[in-house]
């Protein structure tokens, strides 16, 4: 039995527990029990993968394959569309940040109501979509798991959503679905533009797609991804998706679903179509350092703290996919750190935000103050998030934009240096944003008589937030073993890019 | 080898950060303090040794003491050359600023358990005291200029939580988020030297290869003059200043030890550790930083001469003094021991200055503590109720006034003879503001101990003698203060490493202490008696100017301007509207549209067979046309 | 002496008009049928004539109006049946009334 197999076959186990069980606890049991040992796989495959690694580099093997763990499973056979499997380091970093997020998102949305069972159901649901996509290497399987994963999103926000929760889904699953039309037309050019016998990511980047089927491709496949990037301009969705999202859902979305995209543009658009990315990247250049600074600055004005950091993730995610445009080794490592240290902090601000509102009531900024004195807890763990966010040392944040922009800057174009400078001062905005609502909300003293009583986080809100906050912490403080992990995966991938550009 | 145990200096703080920070709130408040103190103390013991090797080691064979690394590992990868190291690096500046840092910082340690007694959060204020300490150590010793930079943000963070340590006080909220800011603003231009840096030197290291610098030709002075906004941010260079004040708001401890005289001198250290960079590459680039020190130095202490709170004085004068320093650093025309004097003067006033610009808060410190207020018209007479507090105040007013046998006199001689000698205006110009800085020092000196006393608010509370804990750390300043200018400076730390012998430059010294003294001597006119005609007189007089100064130049109105006027109103808000209603709405309009065109085809199933027909028959005679007609 | 052929066929296409004119206009489920009978009859006059006059020596023509006639009494028994039992739903006959089928 494949290890990856797992990823699939233990959610779909939770699914049935789920269904079979009768009451609150055994729903607990389950997903404590489901998403633990996701966690446990998780982390056991880094491990592995790394020995494996290293035993490799050890032995001196030269020629290591691209992807380990690899299977394939005939699935239908006239369109050659197989379930196979396979995972680098990117996939692996990917795999372990959405085991710890369901994880955690499992002690977040503890207290749930109403209906329970049934918002467990989706959300094991919608994290069997976001592990299958990471696992997958055939392109077909690759787009269903990322449909499985979407349509869970409609129901969870509109059922279990707050404020304009059915105009929110709506929005969000219309143009996610709107994009993913754009994504199965730009796999469809790809399968066909190959000539290839198999959907299998691997086989194809050993073909070469003629050039005027991807200058039509390449943008479909990159915007059918980008949208989930939160690419601007159709990045409309996330603030309002986040903000009636319930907590757990806002983690997993802005932070796995959201990676979806960045690791889709990479390993499919940017991987299988290299000459159209050196060729149009620039257009989708502009359009992420708009997002960069764009979001950082709107998120300046906003005045509902899931508005905020839905805007802070427009920027951060812009980040991600700048950095993968920008096409050198360092920066596309910088971009996959950046996917994990974005996921982390997200997770974390989003868990914090609906502990904060479930005691306040309120998402406005204005309404509150003084909670440190009354939620020491959670004021500390938000200071912390905080801090993550706009890249302090010791924390995940830094590594990654460092990373990033130092990664940028060995792209020598004067274009690409002028984007790279722009990028840079969302660092700054970042702090405003950041600064302001901890002063606001935090610091002070209270005036709302109701916040006097509010009481500090229950055990299984410690448990999520401390989870997160040494995963950030961890990745911050320890930076170089992850970072030698994907710098080796982007490697292909870059060397197929720098290829094209030679031609 | 010998070194190794210097990575103490960093662990120890860090570890009592992580067991105060984490596990504070549950010790005694006497705990806490003694842990954070007791570490700082060991760090202080392993400073000094480690001076007393590095130095005792004596020089080798090319006459420099040879820089060590006794650790350095890497800590993020980016390309083969390009990676953050994490390691130590002993050189005479960093032994030097480890002694700094670490005497300070345990007098303020010491200090804090009188000032602080009894304030909620007093592990918390120890733990970010120890979080502070290791970040600056971290900084002194950075191996490469990334991992200066890592240390660089942590010192701002440490900064930005002390300065907000009473959260609940609006104006220190404001305080801390501007200094956050202000400085984040700052580093961005560091950050972008050191990416042109990295690409063009190709290392991070402060030693690059030469021709690598030489090709990258022009680069490299923009690389060090982005470099250099960043210290400026940090060492509050106008018009990056602002910042600095507005700090105060912290507890004066936090202000003596970060905003006085540690953090706040980084971007003269980080000048200083480029300086072989600068000096070979960039020499116009260090004298632009040379006239920007001047106008800083200038702007500082006119600001200083009419401010009313002690505390607020106090930051203005550190703004002139660091000033001093960089316009020590900017005028150096050359690396050898003679032309690169300044590089000797700004180490030696930096060293200097860090003794008794911390006496000076300190002593401002234990006065706040007696009259419960920074405001100079609380105080008054306070000479009789405080004389240890009056006595150590005194002998660092006569320091940075530049009265010999105090420390500044020495350090200050120095900076101004490298001012003339690279341009007499210059030269000059520093000489009348250091007659400025006795003038101001002496005026906020008899405002607090001579003059009016404020019987009314004295008799209600007495002002008392500070404790031991305070008046220790008071005393031992003071005493370093008195000796430190007589340290051979010019034998441990030149430009480029050579041993350099102060001497005094006759002409220069007796220019610079007749003009202090002509300044004391007119602060004690105009200052000394309960009456002040003459002050009154002249702020009438000049009433405008009184006000402009008073409010600093307006900078901050310009700041506030600037932030919230252009980037709030200007660009955040506008943007955030276009953002929810041109292409939020753009969507929703392709939305609309959708379901607008699908009522309309859904109209034409009426149900009604007779539309239908009409349907039917239309498209009956469409096709009939069509097929007479091809 | 012959009538011309044409004075039928203008006949019959007055009645195919008037008829399709009433299947659209007339509200009534009964004068609808009735425009239905008209329709069916124009076409049946229509038989009849060209029988006489292109092919007199055949009786297609004639035998197809017969039928026309047969089939058009069948359908106005069901017509009236339906309508019947419409009227017994909905209490009226009226075609406004009858659009259960839109979408």
């Amino acid at each position: 039995m494949n290890i990856l197999s797992l990823f699939v076959l233990i959610p779909l186990l939770m699914l049935l527990g789920l269904w079979l069980s009768r009451n609150l606890n055994q729903v607990r049991g389950v997903m404590v029990a489901g998403s633990s040992l996701l966690l446990l796989t998780a982390i056991y495959l880094t491990v592995d993968y790394l020995g494996i690694r290293h035993a490799e580099a050890a032995a001196g093997v030269t020629d290591a394959p691209e992807m380990l763990f690899t299977a394939s499973y005939m699935w239908y056979a006239p369109l050659h569309i197989c379930y196979s499997i396979g995972v680098d380091g990117i996939s692996v970093a990917m795999l372990l940040l959405s085991a710890i997020i369901v994880f955690t998102g499992t002690f977040a949305s503890w207290k749930l109501k109403p209906l329970t069972k049934e918002y467990f159901l989706w959300f094991t649901l919608l994290s069997l979509g976001v592990f299958g996509f990471f696992i997958s290497t055939d392109l077909f399987t690759m787009f269903m798991f990322y449909e499985v994963a979407l349509i869970p999103m409609y129901l969870l926000i509109g059922v279990w959503g707050s404020g304009r929760k059915e105009y929110a889904a709506m929005k969000l699953t219309l143009m996610l679905m709107g994009a993913s039309a754009f994504l199965l037309i730009g796999i469809l050019g790809i399968y066909y533009g190959s000539g290839a016998q198999t959907m299998n990511v691997l086989e194809i980047a050993k073909l070469h797609i003629p050039m005027d089927m991807q200058r039509i491709f390449f943008p479909l496949t990159f915007l059918g991804f980008g949208v989930l990037g939160a690419l601007f301009p159709f990045h409309t969705w996330s603030p309002d998706g986040h903000a009636s999202a319930p907590t757990a859902v806002s983690m997993l979305h802005a932070g796995v679903l959201m990676k979806l995209g960045g690791y889709g543009c990479f390993r499919v658009a940017m991987y299988l179509m290299p000459e159209a990315a050196q060729e149009l990247g620039w257009i989708f250049l502009i359009l992420t350092t708009i997002s960069v600074v764009y979001g950082a600055f709107s998120a300046v004005v906003q005045t509902d703290l899931k508005y905020i950091n839905a805007y802070s993730s427009v920027s951060h995610c812009g980040l991600v996919l700048f950095a993968l445009l920008m096409m050198t080794y360092t920066s596309s490592t910088g971009a996959i750190l950046q996917m994990l240290s974005h996921g982390l902090m997200t997770a974390l601000f989003f868990a914090l935000i609906g502990m904060i509102y479930g005691r306040t009531h309120t998402r406005d900024i204005r309404q509150m103050s003084g909670l440190m004195k009354i939620m020491p807890f959670l004021s500390v763990g938000y200071v912390i998030a905080g801090l993550a966010n706009l890249g302090l040392p010791g924390l995940s944040g830094f590594v990654a934009e460092m990373t990033i922009f130092v990664g940028s800057f060995q792209n020598a174009d004067t274009f690409h240096r002028v984007c790279t400078i722009i990028a840079c001062t969302s660092i700054v905005i970042t702090a405003v944003y950041i600064l302001r609502v901890v002063g606001k909300i935090l610091y002070g003293k209270c005036t709302d008589p109701h916040h006097m009583h509010l009481t500090d986080a229950t055990w299984d809100e410690r448990l999520a937030v401390i989870c997160l906050i040494v995963a950030v912490a961890g990745m911050g403080l320890a930076p170089f073993w992850i970072s030698d992990m994907i710098n080796d995966s982007v490697t292909p991938i870059i060397n197929n890019l720098i290829s094209a550009s030679n031609l | 080898m010998e070194f190794n145990y210097t990575i103490l200096i960093l662990l120890l703080p860090m570890l009592s950060f992580l067991v105060l920070g984490l596990a504070g709130m549950r010790m005694k408040h006497k705990v806490a303090g003694a842990i954070g103190t007791t570490v700082l103390g060991i760090v202080a013991v392993l400073s000094y040794l480690t001076a007393y090797l590095y130095f005792g080691n004596g020089r080798s064979a090319d006459g420099t003491f040879a820089p060590q690394t006794p650790w350095n590992f890497e800590w993020l990868p980016f390309t083969t050359n390009l990676h953050i190291d994490m390691g130590i690096l002993l050189d005479p500046i960093s032994v030097m600023m480890l002694i700094v840092i670490s005497t300070v910082s345990l007098m303020v340690h010491i200090y804090s358990f009188g000032y602080m007694k009894g304030e909620v959060g007093f592990q918390r204020y120890y733990a970010f005291l120890s979080l502070f300490s290791f970040s600056m150590l971290g900084l002194v010793v950075a191996t490469n200029i990334f991992q200066m930079y890592v240390f660089w943000e942590l010192v701002g963070v440490s900064s930005y939580l002390l300065i907000g340590f009473y959260y609940t006080k609006p104006e220190a909220i404001a305080a801390s988020k501007k200094a956050f800011i202000v400085t984040r603003f700052a580093d961005l231009g560091f950050l972008i030297g050191i990416l042109i840096y990295g690409y063009y030197a190709g290392t991070f290291t402060f030693t690059p290869e030469t021709k690598m610098l030489v090709a990258a030709g022009g680069m490299i002075p923009w690389a060090l003059g982005l470099m250099f906004v960043g210290g400026a941010g940090k060492s509050a260079m106008f018009p990056l200043h602002i910042w600095l004040p507005d700090a105060m708001e912290g507890p004066t401890p936090v202000s003596a030890l970060i905003h006085a005289a540690t953090m706040v001198v980084a971007g003269v250290y980080l000048v200083a550790r480029m300086f072989p960079l600068f000096i070979v590459y960039a020499p116009d680039v260090l004298h632009w930083i040379a006239y920007l020190g001047v106008l800083t130095a200038f702007y500082a202490a006119a600001v200083a001469c009419v401010q009313t709170d002690i505390k607020r004085v106090l930051a203005f004068s550190t703004i002139s003094q660091i000033a001093f320093m960089v316009v020590a650093l900017g005028v150096c025309i050359g690396a050898d021991t003679h032309e690169g004097l300044g590089y000797m003067a700004g180490m030696f006033h930096l060293f200097t200055h860090a003794m008794f610009k911390a006496l000076l808060f300190l002593g401002a410190g234990a006065i706040i503590h007696a009259v419960h207020s920074n405001e100079m018209s609380a105080m008054g007479g306070l000479r009789k109720y405080m004389p240890i507090t009056h006595i150590t105040f005194l002998i660092a007013c006569l320091a940075i006034a530049g009265i010999p046998p105090f420390s500044g006199f020495f350090s200050k001689d120095e900076i101004l003879a490298a001012c003339f000698q690279f341009s007499p205006v210059v030269g000059w110009m520093m000489s009348i503001i250091a007659g400025m800085t006795a003038f101001y020092m002496f005026r906020l000196y008899y405002g607090i101990f001579w003059g009016k006393e404020n019987k009314e608010l004295h008799a209600h509370h007495t002002p008392h003698e500070a404790p031991v804990s305070m008046s220790f750390p008071l005393i031992f300043l003071a005493a370093v203060t008195c000796v430190a200018g007589f340290i051979p400076f010019g034998n441990f730390v030149s430009s480029n490493g050579q041993s350099y012998d102060i001497h005094l430059n006759a002409q220069v010294a007796i220019t610079s202490v007749c003009i202090a003294i002509v300044a004391i001597v007119l602060a004690t006119i105009m200052y000394l008696k309960e009456q002040q005609p003459i002050a009154d007189r002249l702020a009438a007089t000049f009433k405008t100017l009184h006000q402009a100064a008073y409010r600093r130049f307006y900078m901050d109105e310009i700041w506030m301007f600037v932030t919230k006027k252009i980037i709030f109103r200007c660009i955040s808000t506008p943007l955030a509207w276009w953002d929810r209603h041109v292409i939020d709405q753009f969507f929703n309009f392709t939305a609309w549209s959708a379901q607008a065109s699908a009522d309309e085809v859904r109209g034409m199933q009426s149900g009604r067979i007779q539309s239908y027909c009409i349907w039917f028959l239309v498209g009956a005679l469409v096709f009939t046309l069509m097929l007479l007609l091809i | 002496m012959d009538i011309h052929v044409v004075y039928y066929l203008v006949i019959s296409t007055i009645m195919l008009f008037a008829g399709i004119y009433g299947f659209f206009t007339r509200k009534n489920l009964l004068a609808v049928l009735i425009s239905v009978e008209l329709i069916l009859n124009a076409t049946n006059i229509n038989f009849a004539v060209f029988n006489r006059y292109l092919f007199p020596d055949v009786f297609e023509g004639h035998f197809f109006a017969l039928f026309g006639i047969g089939i058009a009494a069948a359908e106005t028994a069901v017509a009236i049946a339906i309508i019947i039992n419409i009227y017994r739903n909905i209490r009226n006959i009226q075609t406004d009334n009858i659009d259960e089928l839109k979408g």
